[in-house]
């Protein structure tokens, strides 16, 4: 069984607690072992980077530092952790200047960094490690005639990481169809969600969720799917607002791709965290949840 | 010759890390800004930015409120034909702006990107609450009322904590920050 270092990230604390769970129970009966990262630290999402890219790069350092320790590779299920997570092992590696003053830095916590390990997104684990093939295997509940709009958001593809499609990527919907759905095709499926606008300019924020959900309602979307937590809050939980704003009606499930998973290997609705959301899914899912579990 | 640096210079300066072509290898084809998701919430697009920094225009550049609508999605970045990595040019922007308090009063951006380094340094950790009246200060009634309505919500379904988390070596945190940048007296 192949074990992986598992960095859960702020968000999945509290606000993305049904992912942490989904993550866990789902990776579990697949063969794979997560093991939470002691003693972490936030890394910063991408705002240390509007202050200063050398501290930000060693908080992110930090994190790695204690992967390598215990000799594992890296594992992010959010999107930004990967991605920052992702570039500062890259740099440790191909910037002597850079990794000499994080390490340096580093000394206060007596670690040190080499940037030797793999670091992966959690659907890599999936798409990768596991593969299509090895999930369908496991498929008890097949999610059939469900539709799920397989949503990417930025950090996942962009930037270029090693060479890879960024333009029209397959391996959500390949994850999705093995687990018996339908995978919806929509154009915006890699376009930004807005991210951290919300905070600092709303109207485009709103704007660009609206873009979104209309794209993938419009494909006859019955859940969309994502695989981190920021793009959850944003698609899910501004719904509302985006409905007072534009005076549409959006009311679309916002699902973790972990917990579309789990239920198509038959683990419990609850140890998924599923009933947590704020638009309910009952609608779309109860056909695939057996009654006394609803 | 510190003293004749130019501005475009010291926005590269600020792009430490990034790893992409000079600005000045920009051609001007506007592909940035056929690609950004947020370019009609910009005063200046993605292309006139770069083209603005590469002249030297600083007092233009700042004035923008482009590198702030900025996503930071790569976009621009994946298919700059130039190998520009754009979105690295906008967070450089940022940091001049913050480092040299140029930005805007009436931008919730800089304000935001402060307190959320405040809160980590002070507990390794983020949290989402205590950020919020910050940031909150800059919508208007309608969208602080959204805002609440939102939170509240998320608080019912026991999805927002209520108290911020500590890392246990959190001395050794902050001394490691410091080693980087002289900041943040602890309070
Ligand atoms: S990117 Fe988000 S969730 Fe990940 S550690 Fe940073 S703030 Fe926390
Ligand atoms: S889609 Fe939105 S939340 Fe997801 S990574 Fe991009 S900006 Fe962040
Ligand atoms: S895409 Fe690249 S080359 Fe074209 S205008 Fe933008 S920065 Fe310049
Ligand atoms: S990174 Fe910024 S400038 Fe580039 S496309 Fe995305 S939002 Fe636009």
């Amino acid at each position: 069984m192949k074990k992986y270092a598992y960095f859960p990230g702020c968000s999945l604390e509290k606000m993305a607690l049904s992912y942490h769970k989904s993550s866990l129970e789902t990776t579990k009966a697949l063969g794979v072992e997560l093991e939470e990262l002691d003693d972490w630290n936030c890394c910063g999402a991408t705002t240390y980077f509007h202050l200063d890219e050398i501290l930000a790069n060693t908080l992110v350092a930090r994190n790695l530092a204690i992967a390598e320790k215990e000799g594992l590779d890296f594992v992010a299920p959010c999107s930004a952790c990967y991605k920052n997570a992702y570039f500062t092992n890259t740099y440790m590696k191909e910037d002597e200047d850079l990794a000499e003053h994080i390490n340096f830095a580093l000394e206060a916590d007596d670690l040190q960094l080499e940037g030797n390990m793999t670091v992966h997104h959690l659907i890599d684990i999936f798409a990768n490690e596991i593969g299509a093939d090895g999930i369908k295997e496991k498929v008890s509940v097949p999610l059939e005639g469900l539709r799920i709009a397989p949503y990417y958001g930025c950090q996942i593809v962009r930037p270029r990481k090693n060479g890879e499609e960024v333009e029209a990527p397959e391996f959500f919907e390949e994850i999705l169809t093995a687990l018996g759905a339908e995978a919806v095709d929509y154009t915006n499926k890699t376009r930004c969600c807005g991210g951290s606008l919300l905070l600092t300019n709303r109207k485009a924020a709103l704007d660009m969720i609206r873009i979104l959900l209309y794209d993938a309602v419009q494909s006859g979307t019955d859940v969309i799917a994502t695989a981190c937590p920021l793009c959850q809050v944003n698609l899910e939980a501004y719904q509302t607002q985006v409905n007072e704003e534009f005076g549409t009606d959006f009311s679309v499930p916002v699902l973790y791709f972990t917990q579309l998973v789990g239920l198509a290997l038959g683990i419990a609705p609850k140890k998924l965290g599923i009933g947590m959301e704020l638009v309910s899914t009952l609608p779309v899912l109860s056909q695939f949840i057996a009654k006394e579990a609803r | 010759m510190a003293d004749t640096i130019t501005f475009s210079q010291e926005i590269s300066n600020l792009m430490y890390a990034a790893h992409g072509s000079p600005l000045n290898n920009c051609i001007q084809c506007g592909t940035c800004s056929g690609t950004c998701p947020a370019v009609e919430f910009m005063d200046q697009t993605p292309r006139r930015l770069i083209g603005m920094i590469n002249a030297d225009l600083k007092e233009d550049v700042l004035d923008a409120n482009t590198s702030w609508v900025c996503a930071s999605c790569y976009h621009c970045t994946v298919r700059c034909p130039a190998k520009i990595d754009i979105a690295g040019a906008m967070y450089a922007v940022k940091r001049y702006s913050i480092w040299n308090k140029t930005y805007s009063d009436d931008l919730v951006g800089p304000v935001f990107s402060e307190t959320f380094m405040k809160t980590i340094v002070r507990s390794g950790r983020s949290y989402e609450p205590i950020l919020a009246p910050t940031y909150i200060f800059g919508f208007g009634a309608k969208e602080f009322f959204q805002e609440v309505q939102g939170a509240t919500k998320m608080m019912l379904k026991g999805r927002i904590p209520v108290l911020p988390s500590k890392i246990k070596r959190l001395k050794n945190f902050q001394s490691m920050i410091k080693h980087i940048i002289p900041m943040g007296e602890e309070e």
